[in-house]
């Protein structure tokens, strides 16, 4: 990402501090993840001290401050699907990615991460890859949804 | 697209709107909520688009992509009207037949119906189908007969009609005191009046006043407010401008979590919409109040929904929460008197001002007037977003509505009012639900979630799951509610390994106490109550995992042991193949063994092993059996002959 692009993001909120947690989501919806330089260009152009950056980026759970994998994979853990079964399905998807919750393999292929709700507690137990949703696995079924991704 | 500039050319276009219409008019109309977009509903939209087109009907036939209609287990979701005929996960496939059968013929596809899984009865009609009939559906019904995206179809069923009613016959004293004659209470889980709310921050010194939508819905398990914000957002900016003009605020922010992209998109839809036709910015419809509205994208943190730490998130801040007094009402965003109300709570508004508050306290309890939408998830048959009146009883949802419980299963315990809510178990089902009545259930209303468990679901285990659900939104500014939830978890997370011991009660009791008496917000103060409300109800499923090590649920992994019983295994090879440990053994014609000191409890073999015969077994608290010896595992198969 380069500067030019996120001094566009600022310059789109109008460069104002309060959209700071704003500027920082669309460049990581857009990035996957935030770059040092990122922030501190933030920080300056804001006039945000880069301790309050950092705070906002630990504190909220869309910030990361490693680069994502080619696949996201959420693993929903809401209640609905923790009573039908998603501790099995993420253990499958821990065993066979050899992720936990939070991580990217070396070769970014995949990220793996835990979600409190999806929403779409009718299809519980549920994944997310990449944005699609899929819903009732059991653990077999989870093996072969994660085999289909290159 | 022209700006109205007052209640007279609104009412003119609202006529052009409604005569381009009619009620007889066949219109099909396919939820395009995020539930059924995951079940596939957007293939069924377009195959609808291509065929209608094929087929020459565009122009006769209306066609709509809704927003959640509720009945999220049976999506995707089609409607036809005007018969309402109602047809259940459709695929593109039968998008066709739909088309030449029922919408040319008029001929109904039987196997698309519900089916009553008790008589195996069918029901064409959507308002027949018993899900939909015990319920009152007056805020969310709207989504069923409207395109979130079209500003013409909410007026077409009324809407803004409230907001005219406001601006041009009422005072802002008036439209106070009418909510507070309501007696609406705070959807989000707190219950406090919002009329009682609205007046303080009327009278509250200091200028500019801000209005907040709260959509950061954060409970696992609850969607409510997406579905409304995603299926009708002009419901929520009409309640939200009726409110901003009852305060005397001219800015609104609708706080919403990141995680909801088709809300995020509808609502940007609507906020467009309503401002070009000038129902937001400048003098209003005329009336000489200016009013608009900026969207605030939440970045993920379940403290957020808590309102101190919210409009701290809305300055660009981190959202930690702050000690009340002061209130928002009186020193909220940027220290100016902030009214904040949940989505369902403004969603409510326009149809108080529209009906009356009387007509809206006819519904209702004494303390709790008018409907609520719940998200009934978990081991129910009819999972979906429920809208019931207040004071309905927990049966008549649990088994009128959601069709009681799937597989054959008992009942064991509803949870309800998110993470910090509380179990009520079966002698409870007769309780009538209300803000109050929950509360002394040991639970309480929050925001509406509701997630049924059966008798395969462990207790102590949900205290864990959301104990550390709360430790780890815990924002971490009270030592009570950051340190004793973690010893929680721990405890929690020991007895159900199998490794709890005397006394560990007794501990949980006295962090429980100290984290209520002694956190700062709703998060800490209510984070026991998961612990509490199990234990409470199912005081002996603690002990046995203490005491017997056993898990009575079946469902702790560390308690349970898997075992082969050979006189019902036919040597199948299925669960051999598929354990991923390689522990079983076994051939063909030779009873299969788990090796148990090196099987992980992982439960594939369980539930690979065909049902005709149901060998592999659960054990939990006794010994495994011991594997037969290997001289007796060979199966003789006798011959048909003999």
């Amino acid at each position: 990402m380069t500067l030019k692009r996120i001094d566009q993001i600022i310059n789109e909120h109008e460069g104002e501090a309060s959209a700071l947690i704003q500027i920082m989501l669309d460049i990581q919806n857009e990035h996957h993840w935030l770059p040092r330089e990122a922030l501190e260009r933030v920080g300056e152009r804001l006039g945000v001290p880069f301790s309050r950056i950092q705070h906002i980026a630990t504190f909220y759970k869309a910030f990361s401050l490693v680069p994502k994998g080619r696949h996201r994979v959420h693993v929903c853990m809401g209640t609905a699907c923790h009573v039908r079964g998603a501790p099995r399905v993420l253990g499958k998807v821990e065993d066979l990615t050899g992720l936990k919750s939070g991580e990217t393999d070396l070769d970014l292929k995949f990220s793996l991460e835990t979600v409190n709700c999806l929403g779409c507690c009718a299809l519980g137990p549920v994944l997310e890859i990449n944005g699609t949703t899929h819903g009732r696995l059991s653990p077999t079924e989870t093996a072969d949804v994660l085999s289909s991704y290159e | 697209m022209t700006r109205i500039r007052s209640r007279d050319e609104l009412e003119a276009w609202r006529g052009r709107v409604l005569s381009g219409r009619d009620a007889d008019t066949p219109c099909i109309t396919v939820c395009a909520g995020t539930g059924c977009l995951a079940s596939g509903s957007r293939a069924v939209i377009t195959a609808f688009e291509s065929e209608l087109e094929e087929q020459g009907l565009n122009v006769d036939v209306g066609f709509r992509g809704t927003g959640c209609h509720g009945f999220c287990e049976k999506g995707p979701i089609v409607v036809l009207d005007p018969e309402e005929i109602c047809y259940l996960q459709v695929s593109a496939d039968d998008v066709p037949e739909i088309v030449s059968e029922t919408v040319k013929d008029n001929r109904v596809i039987e196997r698309l119906l519900y089916v009553d899984p008790n008589t195996d009865e069918k029901t064409a009609c959507e308002s027949d189908i018993p899900f939909y009939k015990h319920q009152q559906r007056v805020v969310f019904g709207a989504n069923r007969r409207i395109d979130p995206r079209s500003i013409e179809d909410y007026l077409a069923i009324d809407g803004y009609q409230a907001l005219i009613k406001s601006l041009f016959e009422m005072t802002p004293e008036e439209v106070v005191e009418e909510v507070k004659r309501a007696d609406l209470r705070g959807r989000g889980g707190g219950g406090f009046p919002a009329g009682v709310k609205w007046e303080i921050a009327r009278n509250a010194p200091g200028e500019p006043k801000y209005v907040v939508v709260n959509c950061d819905e954060g409970d696992p398990g609850a969607y409510m407010d997406r579905s409304l914000m995603e299926g009708n957002p002009h419901g929520v900016l009409e309640g939200l401008t009726i409110g901003a003009y009852a305060i005397g605020a001219h800015e609104g922010y609708v706080y919403i979590r990141q995680e909801y992209p088709l809300a995020l998109e509808n609502l940007g839809v609507a906020i467009g919409n309503a401002r070009d036709r000038g129902l937001l910015g400048r003098d209003i419809l005329g009336s000489g109040f200016d009013f608009d509205v900026t969207v605030h994208r939440g970045a993920g943190a379940f403290v957020c929904g808590e309102e101190t730490a919210l409009l701290l998130s809305l300055e660009g801040r981190v959202g930690e929460p702050r000690p009340r007094p002061p209130y928002p009402a009186v020193e909220g965003l940027w220290g100016k008197p902030t009214n904040i109300n949940n989505v369902e709570t403004w969603a409510n508004v326009p149809l108080i001002i529209g009906r009356g508050a009387d007509a809206f306290a006819a519904t209702g309890t004494e303390g709790s007037k008018g409907t609520k939408i719940f998200s009934l998830v978990g081991k129910i048959a009819n999972t979906g977003l429920v809208e019931v009146p207040m004071g309905i009883t927990l049966r008549d949802v649990i088994y009128s509505i959601g069709g009681g419980i799937p597989n054959g299963r008992r009942f064991k315990a509803v949870q309800t009012g998110g993470p910090s809510g509380g179990c009520i178990p079966e002698e409870g089902l007769d309780l009538e639900v209300d803000f109050d009545e929950l509360t002394k259930a040991g639970s309480m209303m929050g925001s509406g979630g509701m997630i049924v468990m059966d008798e395969d679901t462990c207790m102590v285990d949900v205290a864990r799951y959301f104990t550390d659900f709360l430790s780890d939104e815990s924002c971490g500014k009270c030592v009570p509610c950051r340190e004793g939830l973690r010893q929680m978890r721990k405890i929690l997370t020991r007895i159900t390994e199998g490794e709890g011991v005397e006394g560990d009660i007794e501990v949980l009791e006295g962090l429980a106490e100290t984290a209520r008496e002694a956190s700062l917000c709703a998060l800490g103060k209510t984070a026991p109550n998961p612990f509490l409300s199990t234990y409470r109800y199912f005081r002996s499923e603690y002990e046995a995992h203490i005491h017997e090590k056993r898990c009575p649920a079946l469902s702790c992994k560390e308690l349970v042991s898997y075992w082969i019983d050979p006189e019902r295994c036919k040597a199948c090879l299925i669960c051999l193949k598929a354990c991923p440990s390689e522990v079983i053994t076994g051939a063909k014609r030779t009873i299969h063994v788990i090796d148990q000191e090196r099987c992980n409890s992982c439960g594939v073999c369980l539930e690979v092993c065909p049902s005709r015969f149901e060998a592999v077994r659960k054990i939990s608290g006794e010994e495994v059996p011991p594997p037969i010896p290997e001289d007796q595992r060979t199966i003789v198969r006798k011959s048909k002959s003999t």
